[in-house]
């Protein structure tokens, strides 16, 4: 049995304390009038700090310097655009983060499914650290639900096509192209397939782990046989819900703007995600004492399994990138342009963190087995698809006023401090071992 | 200088493995085993070095990547620049992205090909070379243990190896000298 060392409580709270000062004063920090905007760049200005939403001001009044009223009112207009950048900017901040952490756990019950359905022979050993790892999936759900529905409320912005003015075609505002999407993308649908999603995801989870702790007692192999069917069945509703959840929860951000590949993407992703994770946590627990059952042939194989989904994400993303790229066709090739232009660096950087680094440090057998090369590893892989996630959702939200500042890094700070929290304090519940699943005694032998 | 071969035959792939693991407890020299089948975790425990050959692969695949590099640098943009979709046709680093299949393609080309061709010439396998294999049965369902007899006495050696579960032992005189 695990107890969650109070060090670690002690550090996961941090984490959420200092996180969550982050946080609010993200919050307070953003302008609320287009005067302090205006005061902002300005002193920003003073600095010689050369903001990208700067820059972009600049460009604008050199381009448009001939008419002086004209010049006000669209100073006016830009200080108004830039003040919405600025105040979704810390809820953007808080959503990504927040998704970031639930994609982990929905990204390992996935995982889990598979080795349940396929009755795979090397992985029951990992069972109650990937459960441990998916008990964060109902308070992610809750979270993530609750920030849906403050959008869909109106209390913020980051979904653009959630404003009714663009679907009225009496409004100056009517987009004819959301306008056309609004059977699917409206809200009380919207939140309708929220919840249909988690609801669905959520008892599956429920259930898979009420069966694995009572199989651990029982005498015959009644509940490894329903978990089979139910994962079987999980992973039919999933790899359908999880198309759609990525094109609600991260395509919408742009509404005009739509790629089939998208789900793939997304879910390449969330697996090389939470692979990495479940491969720290094992090793951390490790590392603790704990796991004495787990050889260094588990590890490799997650190790394979990073580098392999690292390689899929790749090639997901470079599929949907040359395809827009060639086909050049404006109202695709924008997606693209704003990024190169905006987000050079995050862009190109997350390429660089989710591709070259792990394809050149995992590809030597003898790496995988060596665990601080997997921590190593795993830490700028999950810090590449933290940017990943960044580069899906700022650009549409608050476009070229991006900064990774104090409302970015003390979202990730607070949710990965609950993240640890959750996750310990489950692992702490129930026997590390599944010790009564018929493939323990193979995944116990399992070598490479 | 006669030497002499003794050769063991198994039925089984686990009885085989054990068999390895005992007669090198024993320090006897094994010469060779030859399988119908790869058998998993064999080479560990003959004690063979471990291979190389995912080092040349990795060569072999920067090799391949780079004349895909050379490769498409003169064809599209040295030698016959062409127009296709608007895209800048006088640089290289512009028209990247249509090249990467090209180069991922040619990095696995050549990392296949040259491993399979670096793998023939290092087990010395050729086309219409003949076979080796002391014992036909081996293609089929049977394990062959070839032991360097040496100085060990061979019905000791014999013995001990129908204790492993060979269900056949014939000691072969080697003419040849090598």
């Amino acid at each position: 049995m695990y107890t969650l060392p109070n060090k670690l409580k002690i550090f996961a709270i941090i984490f959420m304390v200092v996180g969550a000062i982050g946080m609010i004063s993200g919050f307070l920090s953003a302008p609320k009038t287009t005067a302090e905007v205006e005061a902002m760049m300005a002193s920003h200005h003073g600095e010689g700090h050369g903001n990208s939403a700067m820059d972009e001001m600049e460009d604008h009044g050199e381009g448009h310097g001939d008419v002086k009223t004209e010049e006000h009112a669209d100073h006016e207009a830009h200080l108004t655009h830039v003040l919405h950048q600025l105040q979704n900017r810390p809820w953007s901040a808080l959503y990504i983060a927040s998704f970031f952490f639930f994609m982990i756990s929905l990204g390992v019950l996935a995982f889990y499914a598979i080795q349940y359905a396929a009755q795979a022979g090397w992985s029951p050993v990992l069972f109650r650290v990937m459960e441990g790892i998916t008990a964060y999936l109902p308070v992610a759900s809750v979270i993530i639900l609750l920030l849906l529905v403050l959008s869909a409320t109106g209390v913020n912005h980051i979904f653009h096509w959630m404003d009714a003015d663009l679907v009225n075609p009496e409004s100056e505002h009517y987009d004819e192209i959301i306008a056309g999407k609004s059977s699917y993308l409206n809200v009380p649908f919207f939140l309708a397939r929220a919840v249909v999603y988690l609801l669905g995801w959520n008892l599956y989870r429920y259930f898979s782990r009420k069966n694995s702790v009572a199989d651990d007692t029982a005498e015959n192999h009644a509940y490894f046989k329903k978990n089979f069917k139910l994962s079987a069945i999980f992973l039919v509703f999933f790899i359908v819900t999880e198309s759609m959840m990525s094109w609600d929860w991260l395509m919408s951000f742009d509404p005009h703007w739509f790629s089939t590949l998208y789900g793939w993407y997304v879910f390449a992703g969330m697996m090389v995600s939470a692979i990495t994770v479940i491969a720290m946590v094992t090793i951390f627990l490790k590392a603790q004492g704990y796991l004495e059952f787990v050889n260094d042939s588990h590890i490799h194989d997650l190790a394979k399994f990073m580098f392999g989904f690292s390689i899929f994400w790749t090639y997901l993303w470079f599929s949907q990138f040359m395809l827009i790229w060639y086909a050049n066709i404006p109202e695709e090739v924008t997606y693209f342009v704003t990024r190169i232009e905006d987000y050079n660096l995050p862009f190109f950087a997350m390429l660089v963190m989710n591709f070259v680094f792990p394809v050149l440090l995992l590809m030597n057998s003898d790496y995988k087995r060596v665990n601080w090369f997997v921590i190593m590893t795993g830490i700028v892989i999950l810090a590449g698809h933290y940017v990943d996630v960044f580069n899906m959702v700022m650009p549409a939200t608050v476009g070229t006023s991006w900064f990774i500042g104090l409302p970015e890094i003390g979202s990730l700070f607070f949710f990965f401090g609950l993240f640890v929290l959750v996750v310990f304090t489950a692992l702490a519940k129930k026997p590390l071992l599944a010790k009564h699943n018929p493939f323990i005694k193979e995944s116990k032998h399992f070598h490479y | 200088m006669a030497s002499k071969v003794i050769h063991a035959i198994y039925n089984d792939d686990d009885i085989l493995m054990n068999a390895v693991k005992a007669v090198r407890k024993e320090h006897y020299h094994i010469e060779e085993v030859y399988t119908p089948f790869p058998v998993h975790g064999l080479d560990k425990a003959m004690g063979l070095e471990g291979t190389r050959i995912a080092i040349t692969s990795f060569m072999y695949g920067i090799l391949g990547l780079t004349v895909a590099i050379v490769m498409m640098n003169f064809i599209m943009i040295k030698d016959w620049p062409q127009d296709i979709g608007g895209k800048p046709s006088f640089s290289y680093i512009e028209n990247m992205p249509a090249f990467v299949p090209i180069m991922f393609e040619m990095t696995v080309f050549f990392a296949a090909h040259l491993m399979v061709i670096t793998f023939y010439m290092r087990s010395k396998l050729w086309p219409f070379k003949k076979a080796e294999n002391p014992d036909p049965r081996t293609t089929d369902d049977h394990f062959l243990m070839a032991i360097d007899l040496g100085h060990h006495n061979a019905d000791e050696v014999t013995k001990f190896l129908t204790g492993t579960g060979a269900i056949e032992i014939s000691i072969i005189e080697n003419e040849d000298d090598h």
